[in-house]
């Protein structure tokens, strides 16, 4: 056994590998991403296959095919993920697995990097299926490895959902090095089960909602569902996730109230919720984004004639949205308890500020309001640079901007302001068709990565192409994933197995479907992009530019620039590109010399030619 | 009991490394260590903070509002922003270099430092001032004053692993040519820790008082009487 320091993710990733998984695939996102880099990281003989697939949706179905040859498999995504991978799970649903098929969907309440607040507990109820919800890291680490259990007992893909607060925490994990894959028995072909028609969903449809109860029967016996807190208590907390560790930390050890832990919220495990709740008069709800277990507990009520009231987000005792927070549900239950009452910020800062007074001592009272520090593109990004392009050549026509998920959704900040729409994956390029449709004389522009150009922006071009749409797809390739920290994808020529493989050309995918002008040009050289713009936005139909410029995140810098005695105070390199390495100090425009990554762009804009290079 | 310790700055400014040795060292020490990092969108100059907490009875992974034993801020106005989770008579390191928003040239907040500097220094008794500048100048580079805090931490008695627990942490956590000169950042830290620890003596007391004088038993009466009055309008609004 050996002990490690580990993240939630890596957990999940260690938990896996312990249950002798096979196969794992998945695409990036925040707060997924480590289990898949730390799979790779421990998998020296390559004995599981690794993969980042180019969408959740592929890799649902590359795990569904391994599955049915028996296969331990295991899918990762965050939450939104689960939408585009959703097609695949909801049918696999019906048909059931073979060999154990776990799918981590990290939820992100806040949301802290994310577009929704969608709750992964509801998905599983919608497609019928198991959902583990662990409270702690180490817990993640068991229970990863009971998921796969239950999923071969039952012969269906199950779900597993951390969130953002276990995926990116820390704790101390105890595993076995030494274990090695499953046996993989094969598939064995079976058209009656593995090819999906009405009268097989029909069936399968009946069997499972008759063998949910049995599972929930099954979850009611399960370790990690449990019940402290004496007999007798007339007041219960049920929590699930890592809102279960926020009401412990207030409890600690107390038994004058109970502490009901949901760890498996579909199929509820009702035998088990009966018994924890007998006596109990109220309950207080304590959960993140969806009232799930809320909602669960009305309808057991309902269905056995029960009494208890129940409290939570529907009666206003806890937040309606984003995350909580271990005094949010300290709060909750203090009030609950009638220990506390409820937390009155004005009144607090009232009471401060006379205390102050009293104290002559009021700079106690009037905090300074710290800066705010929003995020912006790296000093040196290419993006910056192709943004600016298009910017200046467009400048005082019409025109749209459709922008996509990525660093690149933070051209939206001044000065560059040059995202106006941003809905999910790939939607760039279709909504710039849409709007096309509604004024044709307007010049739409849709701004896609290059992994988001894999992921799911080539099917939206397809659809350009054939309905006669005008639009300039400009491509912002710098060769990696960076926004969840620099994953490698079809265009760079690695993979998450190790191998140096055929880079997919995004430039002859584009030529390939039938697109005449393909433009590539180096953003960094803003002549060169403006004229490339220029040059598209005259002629009709689609045309694409590709802004090729690597991530400055990761290469290594090989100059800085520097503002002579030429420079006239202008200002002009702030106000235009608003790179974060240049600023004014003590008067003068001054450019910081461990930020600049020498990407010349600033040079460009200069009127004067005051700023220089200078190579190391 | 548990021991909470928040690291808080700026990201790049390596918080992360420094809450890793910080557990590496507790794990060594025997004790049970949990951390969180909220990253976010961090590599991009935004907030960033470390939650380490040591003790058996943790369940969260971040340390609940007043309850950070000792804040290690690697920016002012970071050390403000998370003031809110220092304990009554928690103690406080803060450097003293200020961190312009990135955004600063084009969108000037008017942020200076001093501010900040005045009411830490008005409202936390165990506070302790750092500059990278100074505390790393025999080491040529601030990148170092990551692994240099620790060090004052250490010095000052803020932390309660023994110095060795720290040493071994650091030789087998660092890589391998980072080692001499991260020890070298460790011990200047601790030089400088164990000064303030002479010049302080709240430091080394564990209850002080925050205010300067105790409130009269007539003040009390009156804040009493204040909060009773708010109290009452608030339950008949239930
Ligand atoms: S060259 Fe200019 S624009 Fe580019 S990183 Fe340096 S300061 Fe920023
Ligand atoms: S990480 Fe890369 S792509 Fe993202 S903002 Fe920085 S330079 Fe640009």
């Amino acid at each position: 056994m050996k002990k490690e320091y580990v993240m939630g993710n890596a957990a999940i990733a260690l938990g896996a590998i312990a249950a002798g998984v096979n196969v794992v695939c998945g695409y990036p996102g925040t707060p997924s991403s480590e289990i898949i880099e730390t799979v790779a990281k421990h998998n020296p003989d390559k004995a599981i296959h690794v993969e980042w697939s180019i969408n959740e949706k592929a890799a649902m179905e590359v795990a569904a095919g391994a599955s049915y040859a028996g296969a331990r498999c295991m899918v990762t995504m965050k939450m939104m993920g689960l939408n585009v991978a959703s097609d695949a799970l909801m049918s696999l649903a019906y048909v059931g697995v073979e060999g154990g098929l776990v799918v981590v969907s990290a939820d992100d309440p806040g949301p802290i990097s994310s577009q929704t607040e969608q709750d992964t507990r509801l998905f599983a109820k919608y497609c019928r299926i198991p959902v583990f919800d662990p409270s702690s890291v180490e817990e993640a680490y068991q229970m990863i490895q009971d998921a796969f259990e239950y999923s071969e007992k039952y012969k269906t893909p199950v779900l597993f959902r951390p969130t953002t607060r276990i995926d990116h925490a820390y704790a101390n994990i105890e595993y076995d090095e030494t274990v090695k894959p499953k046996e993989i028995p094969g598939f064995v072909k079976n058209s009656k089960r593995f090819v999906i028609f009405p009268r097989l969903s029909r069936m399968n449809h009946e069997m499972i909602e008759k063998r949910n109860p049995q599972i929930g029967d099954d979850f009611s016996n399960y370790k990690c569902n449990t019940v402290a807190g004496d007999e007798g208590c007339k007041k219960a907390i049920v929590a699930g996730g890592v809102s279960y560790a926020y009401a412990k930390e207030y409890l600690q050890k107390r038994t004058d109230v109970k502490l009901i832990h949901v760890a498996t919220p579909h199929p509820l495990p009702e035998k088990f919720l009966l018994d924890a709740l007998k006596g109990v008069e109220e309950v207080l709800v304590c959960e993140e984004l969806f009232p799930y277990l809320e909602e669960e507990l009305l309808l057991l009520a309902g269905k056995h004639h029960l009494t208890y009231r129940v409290l939570g987000k529907h009666t206003g005792n806890s937040p309606l949205a984003g995350e909580n927070t271990s005094e949010d549900v300290a709060e909750a239950i203090g009030v609950f308890l009638k220990e506390v009452s409820p937390k009155d910020e004005e009144f607090i800062h009232k009471i401060e500020q006379i205390k102050g007074q009293l104290l002559g001592n009021e700079s106690a009272v009037n905090v300074p309001k710290p800066p705010m520090r929003p995020p912006v593109l790296c000093a040196g990004c290419p993006h910056r640079a192709s943004f600016y392009a298009v910017k200046k050549a467009m400048k005082g026509k019409k025109a749209n901007f459709s922008g996509d998920i990525g660093c690149y959704t933070l051209g939206n900040a001044m000065p560059l302001d040059m995202v106006d729409t941003c809905l999910c994956m790939g939607a760039g390029i279709t909504m710039a068709q849409g709007l096309h449709w509604t004024d044709e004389d307007c010049v739409n522009f849709a701004f896609v990565g290059d992994s988001t150009f894999f992921a799911s922006g080539m099917t939206g071009v397809a659809n350009a192409i054939y309905n006669n749409a005008d639009l300039i797809l400009c491509v912002l390739d710098n060769s990696t994933t960076a926004m969840t920290g620099h994953q490698p994808h079809p265009g760079t020529g690695i993979n998450m197995m190790g191998d140096v493989v055929n880079k997919i050309p995004i430039e002859g995918v584009l030529r390939g479907m039938g697109i005449e002008k393909v433009l590539t040009v180096n953003p960094l050289d803003l002549e060169a992009a403006k004229k490339a713009v220029s040059e598209c936005a005259e002629c009709k139909g689609v045309k694409a530019i590709i802004f090729k410029s690597p991530c400055v995140a990761i290469v290594k810098k090989e100059a800085e620039c520097r503002i002579n005695e030429n420079c006239i105070g202008c200002q002009s390199c702030i106000r235009e590109i608003g790179c974060p390495a240049i600023s004014i100090v003590d008067g003068a425009v001054t450019i910081d010399s461990a930020m600049c990554t020498g990407c010349t762009l600033c040079a460009q804009v200069c009127p004067v030619g005051a700023i220089e290079k200078e190579v190391h | 009991m548990s021991y909470n310790i928040l690291l808080c700055g700026v990201g790049g400014q390596g918080t992360v490394l420094a809450s890793k040795l910080l557990a590496a060292a507790a794990g060594r020490a025997d004790r049970t260590v949990h951390s969180a990092e909220t990253i976010g969108m961090a590599q991009r100059g935004g907030p960033v903070t470390s939650h380490v907490r040591i003790g058996d009875d943790v369940y969260s992974p971040l340390i609940p509002k007043s309850c950070a034993d000792l804040i290690i801020a690697f920016e002012p106005s970071e050390a403000v922003r998370n003031l809110p989770y220092l304990k009554e008579n928690g103690a406080l390191i803060v450097n003293t270099s200020v961190i312009l928003p990135v955004t600063e040239s084009l969108n000037p907040s008017g942020y200076t430092g001093t501010e900040m500097i005045a009411y830490l220094r008005s409202t936390i008794d165990k506070c302790i001032m750092v500059n990278d500048g100074a505390l790393c100048e025999s080491l040529g580079s601030t990148k170092f004053f990551n692994v240099a805090v620790l060090g004052v931490a250490q010095g000052a008695g803020l932390i309660d692993f023994t110095e060795e627990d720290m040493l071994d942490t650091i030789r087998s956590t660092v890589k391998a040519a980072f080692v001499d000169k991260n020890i070298e950042a460790f011990k200047a830290g601790l030089q400088a820790g164990a000064e303030e620890k002479e010049k302080n003596p709240a430091l080394a007391e564990g209850k002080e008082e925050i205010l300067q004088r105790k409130l009269t038993v007539e003040e009390v009466e009156q804040i009493n009487a204040l909060k009773k009055e708010i109290e009452d309008k608030r339950n008949k609004s239930y």
